[in-house]
């Protein structure tokens, strides 16, 4: 790759001031309904055109990087469920197979399964509310409903496998804190047999819909090279044609058993990696969750599936980045240990930050109004781009 | 290319430039020197068998004596990663941005700055991301003492402040 070949940074941006007005400065956020938490973008606006767009984050700074540091390893584990609140189980699961693969620790087969259907059906409800809210940031209010009718009820399976419905502390080291109650699993076959047909309905109401298709095809276009570039991952990155999915490149937990395909944008209705094709990467993703559901439940075996290790794990000194597909994107630990009973130190490689520094680069040259679109097609959380 | 590869084409072009490389842990990584780390980010962009384009993770670190920083990268051609570690003193650390080589260092080399105060030489704008912009001191250094007024709020309440004491 050339560095010529890429559109210039923010750096080195000349946007050609078209209508010679008044260059304005506006504040959008912290308290702004589509920024998708306290973010705040300092725009540079010539009339309608956004001439510079400057993400101002870090109101939702919590300092967990520091927190891991100072309790014990089991401890940060409610810690992770609160970075990306809606995708609790993914954040659980990439911190617990990095300490397992440092301390060499097999997971018995009823957990691994689990794990696999707990973290896919949270990948769904997870691009519900993407979707839902996406369709509330440009305008259509009624799929925002029709989207959490249906997580509501991956929330009521979620509630009866760990008693919670948001933050679930339910992946631990060597298992799971519960084992699923008998009937479990045929609740979950009995959600899948009545998720699929309600994706048609999305696709009627919102992602053929010609307003919608309107606003979001050919705008935020993000070519491969640059998105590759600014670390994109997750469906950002796969919503501009790479096909770089962490379940497939990098197999962990018994994701290479399973059989589904990764999701690329085709740019169907406009470009290859605009608005549309990082939607419809989600839309087309939540199959493929039920795809890998449906066989994690038919191939789960009996048995206990709690853990096994005891609560004050000692893991030993060493060092291991483990990079799991959490529903945005890479999900990163680099987890540090001197071999004691705490971390020495816990990065978070948080996709939907990368994702979001992108934003300063395509905003300039679009519209305010589409600038939403494109806050909305990357689908931040704040939680987790904070820490 | 496994990490002993890279490892040797880096060798041979920089021969003077890693200071060790340890393969026998279970991510085998690369000590680069400060001073000719942004050639080599740069030979591990542009050399067609090498082809780092991604760069997944930028993370700092603070060794006790010294501070660093840690690249893994990552080759969506060629599907093989090496992982890159710079250390500086801690006294005025210093170490070149790669932030123009991939632009996702921008955001990262800030964050670095603004809690571990790694300063990156050549970055085009280098402010605190996470943090208020008159915030004192960096938190994730390990002799960090959180300090009991803000602007004159008080950071800690009574309560907790005791029982932070008791922990230490």
């Amino acid at each position: 790759m050339n560095k010529s070949n890429l559109p210039p940074s923010r750096f080195e941006l000349e946007v050609p001031n078209k209508l010679k007005t008044e260059e304005m400065t506006l504040s959008m956020g912290p308290q702004h309904p589509s920024t998708h938490g306290v973010l705040q973008i300092i725009l540079k606006t010539d009339g309608e055109i956004i001439d510079s767009a400057d993400p101002r984050i870090g109101y939702l700074h919590r300092c967990f990087e520091k927190h891991a540091e100072n309790v014990t390893w089991h401890q940060v584990i409610p810690y992770t469920d609160r970075l990306d609140y809606i995708a609790s189980m993914n954040n659980n699961l990439g911190y617990v197979i990095g300490l397992e693969r440092m301390m060499k620790l097999e997971v018995n087969e009823r957990a691994e399964h689990l794990r696999v259907i707990v973290a896919e059906l949270n990948r769904i409800a997870s691009h519900l509310i993407a979707l839902g809210t996406y369709g509330l940031d440009i305008g259509a209010f009624t799929p925002f409903l029709y989207t959490f009718r249906d997580r509501e009820r991956i929330l009521d399976l979620f509630e009866e496998i760990c008693g919670a419905r948001l933050l679930y502390n339910y992946i631990w080291v060597g298992g799971v804190a519960y084992d699923a109650l008998p009937g479990w699993r045929d609740k979950v076959l009995q959600f899948c047999d009545y998720f699929l047909p309600k994706i048609k309905e999305y696709n009627d109401l919102l992602t053929f819909n010609k307003i919608f298709i309107d606003r979001t095809a050919n705008v935020g276009v993000i070519p491969a090279e640059l998105a590759i570039n600014y670390g994109m991952s997750g469906p950002g990155l796969r919503g501009s044609g790479v096909p770089y999915d962490l379940r497939k490149i990098d197999p962990y937990s018994i994701y290479d058993r399973f059989e589904f395909d990764i999701c690329t944008g085709r740019g169907e209705m406009g470009t290859v990696g605009d608005c549309w094709d990082r939607y419809w990467v989600r839309v087309a993703e939540m199959y493929e969750s039920v795809k890998i559901i449906r066989q994690a439940c038919e191939a789960m075996p009996d048995g206990d599936a709690k853990e096994t290790v005891p609560r004050n794990i000692k893991v030993p000194a060493g060092e291991y980045y483990m990079h799991t597909e959490s529903p945005r994107g890479e999900l990163g630990y680099y987890i540090i240990s001197d071999g004691g009973k705490t971390a020495n130190r816990i990065k978070v490689r948080s996709p939907a930050y990368s994702n979001l520094s992108i934003l300063s680069s395509i905003a300039p040259g679009v519209m305010i109004a589409d600038l939403v679109a494109i806050i909305g097609s990357l689908d931040i959380v704040l939680g987790e781009i904070d820490r | 290319m496994n990490a002993r590869e890279i490892h040797d084409q880096i060798k041979e072009k920089f021969p003077e430039a890693i200071l060790e490389f340890n393969d026998t842990v279970q991510q085998p990584y690369l000590k680069i020197a400060p001073q000719p780390f942004y050639n080599v980010c740069q030979f591990l962009r542009d050399d067609a068998d090498l082809d780092f384009d991604y760069l997944m993770c930028l993370s700092g670190v603070d060794y006790g004596d010294l501070l660093g920083t840690v690249y893994h990268f990552y080759s969506m051609k060629h599907t093989h990663k090496i992982i890159l570690k710079v250390e500086v003193p801690r006294e005025n650390p210093a170490i070149p941005s790669i932030c123009d080589l991939w632009r996702t260092a921008d955001w990262h080399e800030r964050e670095v700055y603004d809690l571990f105060g790694i300063v990156f030489l050549n970055h085009p704008d280098l402010r605190r991301l996470l943090l208020p912009e008159d915030w004192e001191g960096y938190p994730l250094r390990k002799d960090y003492v959180t300090p009991e007024f803000f602007k004159g709020i008080p950071v800690l309440h009574s309560e907790m402040k005791s029982e932070t004491n008791e922990q230490k």
